[in-house]
């Protein structure tokens, strides 16, 4: 702990963590566009095409210099997107596998050139080895002002042209015809994630930058459905990982910071796989549980609503009798088990009571409060079997969501029109008027049926 | 009459391979215009190729009698609703807002009166509940009017409408046509690419038959002839001699 506050007090680190957490923000937020115009896995292709740029750099002028780095990198690195473009322009080859073939030659090509660099033996004063896989320690002062120079300017940028890239990333053709210049900003977004790989090479490495561009809007996407709140928090998980990274291999010193920060980016990313709310894999198991089990519900009070009334309407006296298990599933099958679980909690709610007969079977029936859901649940159901029937005249009802209720979803006339049909082809007739007199608007409506001479 | 709408000689290739032929018409202001035509004729291609989004081999474009670049603002499109990807991460009134992007510019936000007129546009075709509802979670009918109301937005004179009426519930194409003759009642032209041979005759003024060039262009009850349709579907179309002489009743 006290090796962290010294460390936190040492304005060197201060300095590199800074950086890198602005890196971080200005991966996740270009991330982000890259992501959802479907270009992620350019930034990886830019970050390895980079590498030979700055060797030939460091070659030709001798020392490490951070500006002519960058310059190389940003050529080599431009360079190699517009290899991409070209193979799958003026062949047959697809751009996935002309992005494999640019990345792979790119970066074969640059390490030879390091090869060659670490056999005059000058490897170590020159610092290109952490360009592989990224050392935050190695970050001078200049390295730092430059990169943060650099993102903040992109971080700047993408408010500035946030709606463009929106609009770029949803419907580059709309954007297109209300005389937008797509091309030219899809240019400036490709270069400005091209910038981004290229100040976060030597902190993150040539090998895994590419993750920063890609995990955190990936994570960021599981807790929203807007843009910007992606985008804000996209930012906030690559400042995260840049900053835990930074720290934890600082602590180390043979560790690399690349690895770590993909790792620390990595844990945001699976916490939000499992625990973001409403697309996390918990929230979506918790989800599929409940409605399972409303649907078991409604099943089993439906059933013995069923029996209920078939035996009512068919005069034979139910009071204190009750049906068996065997009756309930035969109507709708389902689980036992889960039928059983399900039959024990209407009990402990007090909408279904336990019987016995002589021979000391279990019996269930409805008590007079299961019957008035039973009753709702039914007749909800039985109106939208109506709407399924005669989808002509219902098909502009829209039920908002499963579990509406159709009564609230509907106007009284299309209501009444659906009762109407309901009377029609329910024989025998809905339970309430022999025996709860529950919906009086459904009587009425039967009764007005009934004196026109219908059939019911 | 003012022609809202002038081609002359339009020509479009892909890959060397003319797909529109010296196509050229003027369409009249406050029309609801058909295009019509079997598949790949060419009628995606001619609004692309009136909107700029396809490059013309030969040809120029002209909206009220001034080339398309200077007209922009009125001008409406509704492209396909396949063209685009569903699962953004965005609100249906969102993407209404970017209707108003063009009239906003580039690197402006946009205003408060910017947003009430998307929802209004929104009210219009009747999904208004929907702002803030995410677009993958809307069915297939209710995205198409997404999509109108993205045009609405706009405040167009001249709307191009890329098919529609595909893949929609009834309810979402009563919707469309109710619009579709309310933009007419303001004096605005619109311009559908429209598959259904059926309903032809009930819901346009105008007709452009394409396949490859021009078939015909004119009033509806003119164009829509048996020997029209032979032309453009060739025999792909049994039914035109029975479908006819009823439109003919019809008008």
């Amino acid at each position: 702990m006290e090796f962290l506050l010294t460390l936190l007090f040492d304005p060197n680190t201060r300095w590199v963590v800074t950086g890198c957490m602005l890196l971080g923000i200005s991966s996740g937020v270009l991330g982000s566009f890259a992501l959802l115009r479907k270009h992620s896995l350019v930034g990886d292709a830019v970050a390895h095409a980079a590498l030979p740029g700055i060797c030939l750099a460091y070659m030709l002028y001798g020392e490490k210099s951070i500006g002519l780095f960058m310059v190389g990198a940003t050529a080599s690195g431009l360079l190699g997107t517009l290899c991409i473009s070209l193979i799958s322009k003026y062949s047959r080859i697809k751009p996935d596998a002309s992005l494999g073939i640019v990345l792979s030659v790119f970066f074969g090509f640059g390490t030879v050139l390091l090869t060659r660099i670490a056999q005059t033996g000058k490897a170590n004063q020159s610092g290109l080895d952490a360009f592989l896989f990224g050392k935050a320690a190695s970050l001078v002062q200049a390295d730092i002002e430059v990169m943060m120079g650099v993102a903040a300017f992109l971080i700047i940028v993408s408010f500035l042209l946030f709606k463009e890239f929106k609009l770029l990333c949803f419907d580059p053709g709309f954007g297109r015809g209300i005389g937008f210049p797509m091309g030219f900003l899809g240019t400036v977004l490709m270069l400005m994630i091209v910038l981004t790989v290229v100040i976060g090479l030597q902190a993150v490495g040539v090998v895994l930058m590419a993750a920063m561009l890609i995990i955190p809007p990936v994570a960021a996407r599981y807790w929203t459905e807007r843009l910007h709140r992606m985008v804000i928090i996209s930012g906030v998980f690559g400042a995260a990982s840049g900053i835990v990274g930074t720290l934890l291999s600082g602590f180390t010193p043979q560790l690399p910071t690349g690895p770590v920060i993909v790792l620390s980016a990595f844990l945001l990313f699976i916490v939000s796989l499992f625990f973001a709310p409403r697309k996390g894999l918990v929230a979506k198991a918790l989800h599929t549980a409940k409605l399972r089990r409303r649907v078991a519900v409604q099943n089993i009070l439906q059933s013995l609503y069923d029996l209920t009334e078939h035996t009512t309407a068919s005069g034979i006296r139910t009071d204190g009798w009750g049906f068996s298990e065997e009756e309930i599933y035969h109507l709708r099958p389902q689980g036992s088990r889960q039928a059983r679980r399900v039959l024990s909690y209407l009990k402990k709610r007090g909408w279904v009571q336990m019987l016995e007969d002589n021979q000391g079977n279990k019996r269930w029936a409805l008590t007079d409060r299961g019957a008035d859901e039973a009753y709702a649940i039914t007749l909800n159901e039985r109106l939208y079997e109506m709407i399924l029937m005669y989808p002509s005249r219902f098909g502009s009802v829209k039920l908002e969501q499963e579990g509406d209720r159709i009564q609230d979803c509907v106007s009284p006339d299309i209501l009444q029109e659906l009762k109407l049909l309901l009377t029609k082809h329910n024989h025998p007739v809905l339970l309430p008027q022999v025996k709860y007199g529950a919906d009086l608007s459904y009587t009425e409506c039967h009764q007005a049926v009934t004196s026109r001479g219908g059939d019911a | 009459m003012t022609s809202a709408v002038t081609v002359e000689n339009m020509t479009v290739a892909y890959h060397k391979k003319p797909v529109l032929r010296e196509i050229s018409f003027e369409a009249p202001e406050g029309k609801l215009i058909g295009i019509m035509g079997p598949n790949g004729a060419g009628k995606s291609t001619l609004i692309k190729g009136i909107l700029g989004l396809v490059p013309l081999a030969s040809g120029k474009v002209g909206i009220y009698g001034k080339p398309y670049k200077i007209q922009r603002k009125l001008v409406g499109y509704i492209p396909q609703r396949e063209s685009v990807d569903w699962d953004f991460p965005t609100s249906a009134l969102d993407v209404v807002l970017m209707g108003r992007y063009g009239h906003a510019g580039m690197f402006r936000r946009l205003r408060a009166a910017d947003r009430e007129f998307a929802f209004s546009c929104l009210e219009k075709v009747g999904m208004s509940d929907f702002a803030d509802r995410q677009i993958s979670q809307l069915s297939g009918g209710q995205q198409q009017r997404i999509f109108l109301a993205r045009a609405l937005a706009q405040d167009a004179s001249v709307y191009f409408m890329d098919e529609p009426f595909v893949g929609v519930d009834a309810a979402t194409e009563r919707a469309i046509v109710s619009l579709l003759n309310e933009l007419k009642k303001q004096g605005k032209t619109v311009l559908v690419v429209h598959h259904d041979v059926q309903t032809v005759t009930d819901y346009f003024d105008w007709l452009l038959l394409v396949n490859l060039r021009k078939i015909a262009f004119g009033p509806t009850e003119e164009v829509f002839t048996s020997e029209n349709l032979q032309k453009a579907y060739g025999g792909r179309l049994s039914f035109t001699e029975t479908l006819v002489p009823s439109a003919g009743i019809k008008s």
